[in-house]
């Protein structure tokens, strides 16, 4: 599940941001576009990384604070933040992210798996990591990024 | 050489099957819903040959046939007549109409593009 | 990757579902002598095409009895059979098998052997009632084997064939060229032409055929293989083959064995009945168990001669007559149209901003700029409007069922029912369409159950034996209502006011209008298995019926008069792509509230709000008290109660009666809004029902009131059974 070889060819492009301190990137294909923050419409009793819902050209479209969905703390969105839509399985999703940092061209072999010491949190969601120019970029996993249908019930 | 066939079938299934099994074979599909929507297709399309059912709402295969077959531009036109009917009579009237030949249904897409082919020049 | 065949099979079986409605309605038709010509020819199509769809994919049984039931249409179809009552009833049961085995085709499950075989009898029975001279003849598949081909024992023949082509196959398209190039497939060919036949030139009929080809075929191919090249022009040319052997016998000659066989080399001009057998048995290996029915005797002798050419036109030029008052039609994916509405909606809310805009600017109202926008407006409400009736259908298909069901639970009950329907063209958007159908089925299996009284009473009562059963669909003030009536009993109030106390639903001194009586019924745990019958029974009662048509915005109410009968009548919005609610906002959100379940806006007072039970309130209403449900607690946007006397109050009526009062800060007016789901990217959301898209482009949410009423703090039924019990104890004083 760490890595799939299937969904990573040889060389990809990567579209890499900032949350916080650090930075991260996922694969240019899933992006669908990339916009400014708007304001969202809270979702009652939902959980806290989970911004509201906007107007995407008709559909109604979630956004998840990805920083507090890591788990860091979140703060009050700008307009200066960017919402990267992605497409996650079946479903379109807003990733509220600080700023887009970089296209990058990847080979599969300069991903690292992930430190020992990581916390299950992370490992949720990261599933490795490339040294770039002296920078480190954690490629992120967005397929459970959603609340899942259980804690409805919950 | 892409040769053009129309069908003329009331039946969304049958126009399916048809264009699935034409189209696999290499020709060049346009359809039509029953006779009368045939005959407005044929009047912006040459098909090489027609392929018509014969039970169909507003003009049936009979109908369609003699009306090809009346039109000086398109008589040399051939027609393969469609039907599940093992009756004699109706096949003895899609000819006294002016069909070329005919194919039983349900036929396999093999005897399909042989009897096309049969009849294409 | 899809299946092609797979999408075929799918279109196969949405096809049988509108051939199958065709079939009863025409069937329909026929049974009340209302039937012309077309309605017959539509029935056997409808039947037909079923058969050749189910040939594709050898759904044997249902080919199989396809062409049995086929058959007999045909015979009705071509006046050898009539069309009377007991035909028809045979038809119509036929219909109910066909669909079936319809189903059974579609979910790979077991055919009725017993059932199929059981109409078969039916089948040959009618033939006989009518005095049709011959029964269905049943050829075993091994009769009608084709013979000896001739010669085609292997290795390689010589053959002479001598081909003189008729006028008559040039004029239907066929040519010689193709067939001497079919020729050369087979084998080694040497084609001679004799062109002895020529006329002089001024004598030639430029259309004519004069030429007679004579081809030596020397292959591996027997003289079927040979046949089958002019299988299409063997009528319309003149045709010799003979295998050119030494031992050869030249055509006519016979040969007469010791014991008196005789045989007798013909010339070779195949009789059409044989090739016909052939083909039957060859091309429709699917169906070789089938009972396959021998053409009419009399149709080989009458063959040859050309069928009476004036039938032909006349039917055609009927045919064309028909055809001119079909409106064309097209079909589009749902997917599409769907799309469509969605960018409609999109530009409602951007003209709706563009307005907005506009007004900010403080562009004078005069100006051309806002007129223009006025129009805009305009139009785009009417491309709304066209968009959303492109989705709307006509309740027919619905209505068409319910004919069988009436069938069938008249059988079950033993009593004779009527059915009658009205309004079948109302339309109304195909989403609601296809959730009426199952509580429209309810109301009328219990309309026939409970309603009805049995035959005897109803003679005794001297009511006319057949009970009617009305169903009918209109157009009301923005809505479509539904209703189902019956010519039964009524509403027995006594026996259901007894059941509601038995099952404390009221206090036994409660003082209850009839009104109030009848909706009894719709109470959740009203019906219960004991008075469920098989047949209005599965399981459901009334409140199962309301909660669904509430779940589409609709309301139900009853209509009872003892002893002449009750109408339950559906009002439904005609689309459910749009919703009319209430604008409301609560601490700072703004939400929608369907105007469907608004009973009255309040404005409460302080002192008319009780607590009852730990976290819960009651509004003190006209006596009674009705629970309070607090919507910004309830969503979490505050922690506190919010004040009464500060808020709105909205009267509400939910799923099952259930009434509760919501308080909100604000009401903002009404607005139609398009529903978006919240599920397609995200999830359910308690509390929420769906989505919509503001004119400031922002997403509003649409209240789930239901699910509001029932989160009322603890059990919502203790809530409603105690606040009845106080309405009742209340009207007392």
């Amino acid at each position: 599940m760490m890595d799939k070889p299937e969904t990573m060819p040889e060389e990809h492009e990567l579209i890499a941001f900032r949350v916080g301190r650090q930075e991260f990137c996922i694969n240019v294909m899933m992006v669908r576009e990339i916009r400014g923050w708007t304001e969202a419409t809270t979702l009652p009793k939902a959980p806290r990384y989970v911004k509201g819902v906007i107007n995407l050209r008709g559909s109604v479209l979630p956004i998840i604070d990805l920083a507090v969905r890591l788990g860091m703390p979140g703060k009050a969105p700008t307009e200066r933040n960017v919402i990267i839509v992605v497409q996650v399985l079946q479903r379109q999703v807003g990733i509220l992210v600080d700023a887009v940092s970089d296209i990058l061209m990847a080979d599969k072999s300069a991903i690292q798996p992930l430190p020992d010491v990581t916390s299950d949190h992370a490992k949720r969601f990261l599933k490795g990591l490339l040294a770039m120019d002296g920078r480190m970029v954690s490629l992120i996993e967005l397929d459970g990024i959603l609340p899942e249908e259980d804690l409805e019930a919950a | 050489m892409n040769v053009t066939v129309l069908t003329v079938d009331d039946s969304r299934a049958m126009r399916d099957m048809l264009r699935h099994s034409l189209v696999a074979a290499g020709f060049r599909v346009i359809q039509a819903e029953d006779g009368l929507h045939g005959l407005e297709v044929l009047a912006s399309e040459s098909p090489d040959v027609i392929v018509t059912d014969i039970n169909m709402p507003r003009m049936d295969g009979f109908g369609f046939i003699q009306a090809v077959r009346s039109d000086a531009a398109r008589r040399a036109t051939p027609v393969l007549v469609l039907t599940t009917e093992v009756d004699v009579e109706k096949k003895n009237r899609a000819r006294e109409a002016g069909a070329t030949g005919w194919i039983v249904k349900p036929f396999d897409p093999e005897k399909l593009v042989d009897a096309i082919r049969r009849v294409a020049a | 990757m899809e299946d092609p065949l797979a999408a075929i099979k799918v279109t196969f079986f949405q096809e049988c579902e509108e051939q199958l409605a065709e079939l009863e309605s025409g069937l329909l038709a026929m049974e009340s002598n209302v039937a012309d010509s077309e309605t017959v020819n539509a029935v056997f199509r409808a039947v037909h095409s079923m058969k050749g769809g189910a040939g594709i994919f050898a759904m044997d049984a249902l080919v199989r009895f396809a062409h049995i039931f086929e058959t007999s249409l045909d015979k009705v179809r071509s006046g050898v059979l009539s069309a009377t009552p007991p035909v028809v009833a045979v038809f119509l049961r036929a219909a109910d098998l066909l669909a079936d085995l319809v189903r059974a085709a579609r979910e790979d499950s077991a055919v009725d052997e017993a059932r199929i075989a059981a109409l078969g009898v039916e089948f040959e029975r009618i033939d006989h009632l009518d005095g049709a001279p011959e029964a269905a003849h049943v050829v075993p598949a091994s009769e009608c084997s084709a013979g000896d081909g001739g010669g085609q024992s292997g290795g390689v023949s010589t053959w002479n064939i001598v081909f003189t082509p008729d006028q008559a196959l040039y004029a239907k398209a066929n040519e010689t060229a193709l067939l001497l190039r079919e020729l050369h497939r087979l084998g080694e060919v040497e084609v001679e032409l004799d062109e002895s036949g020529l006329p002089e030139l001024q004598d030639m009929d430029p259309e004519g055929a004069y030429l007679t080809w004579r081809v030596t075929l020397r292959g591996e191919c027997g003289e079927e293989d040979i046949r089958d090249v002019f299988e299409f022009v063997q009528e319309d040319c003149h045709l010799e083959i003979s295998k050119a052997e030494p031992y050869g016998f030249d055509p006519g000659t016979v040969i007469t064995g010791d014991n008196g066989f005789k045989f007798e080399f013909f010339a070779p001009i195949v009789e059409e009945p044989e090739e016909e057998d052939r083909k039957a048995e060859v091309k429709s290996e699917a169906n070789v168990q089938a009972a396959v029915e021998r053409p009419d005797p009399a149709a080989p002798a009458a063959a040859g001669a050309p069928p009476p050419q004036s039938k032909t036109v006349q039917a055609i030029a009927a045919k064309t007559e028909a055809a001119s008052s079909v409106g064309a039609t097209i079909r589009v994916d749902l997917d599409r149209v769907d799309r469509m509405i969605d960018l409609v909606g999109e530009l409602v809310i951007n003209e709706a901003m563009l307005s907005q805009r506009v007004l900010e600017a403080g562009i004078a109202r005069s100006s051309g700029v806002a007129m223009a926008l006025e129009e805009l407006e305009n139009l785009t409400r009417e491309i709304q409007d066209s968009v959303m009736a492109i989705r709307a259908q006509p309740v027919r298909s619905v209505f068409q069922r319910m004919p069988r069901l009436v069938r069938e639970v008249a059988a079950m009950t033993g009593k004779q029912v009527r059915l009658v329907t009205e309004g079948e063209a109302t339309e109304v958007d195909k989403t609601v369409i296809e959730r009426i159908a199952d509580p429209l089925t309810h109301m009328i299996r219990n309309a026939i159950d409970h309603g009805l009284e049995s035959t005897d009473r109803r003679i005794a009562e001297g009511k006319p034996a057949e009970g009617t059963v009305r169903l009918t669909a209109l157009h009301r003030s923005g809505r479509i209502v539904l209703e189902v009536s019956d010519d039964g009993g009524g509403i027995n109030r006594p026996r259901v006011r007894q059941k509601a106390i038995e099952r404390g639903l009221i206090s036994p001194d409660a003082q209850l209008t009839d009104e109030e009586v009848d909706n009894l019924i719709f109470l959740p745990g009203f019906s219960t298995a004991e008075q469920l019958s098989d047949i209005s029974g599965r399981g459901v009662g009334m409140d199962v019926v309301r909660q669904s048509i509430q779940a589409l915005g609709g309301r139900i109410s009853i209509s009872s008069r003892p002893g002449k009968g009750s109408t339950f009548s559906l009002s439904l919005p005609l689309t459910l792509a749009v919703l009319d609610g209430m604008v409301v906002s609560v601490q700072g959100h703004t939400l929608i509230i369907p105007l469907g379940v608004i009973v009255e806006t309040l404005k409460p007072r302080r002192e008319d709000v009780f607590p009852l039970d730990g976290d819960l309130n009651v509004l003190k209403l006209r006596g009674g008290y009705v629970p309070i449900v607090d919507v910004a607690l309830c969503l979490g946007y505050g922690a506190q109660h919010s004040d009464p006397a500060q808020s709105v109050a909205l009267l509400v009526e939910g799923e099952g009666g259930a009434r509760a009062v919501l308080l909100v800060d604000a009401i903002h007016g009404q607005k139609q809004v398009v529903i978006k789901s919240l599920e397609a990217n995200y999830r359910a959301v308690r509390g929420i029902a769906a989505a919509t898209v503001m004119g400031d482009g922002r997403v509003a949410l649409i209240l789930d009131v239901d699910a509001m009423v029932q989160n009322t703090a603890t059990d919502a039924r203790r809530d409603l059974a105690e606040s009845r019990q106080l309405e009742a104890s209340a009207g007392e004083r």
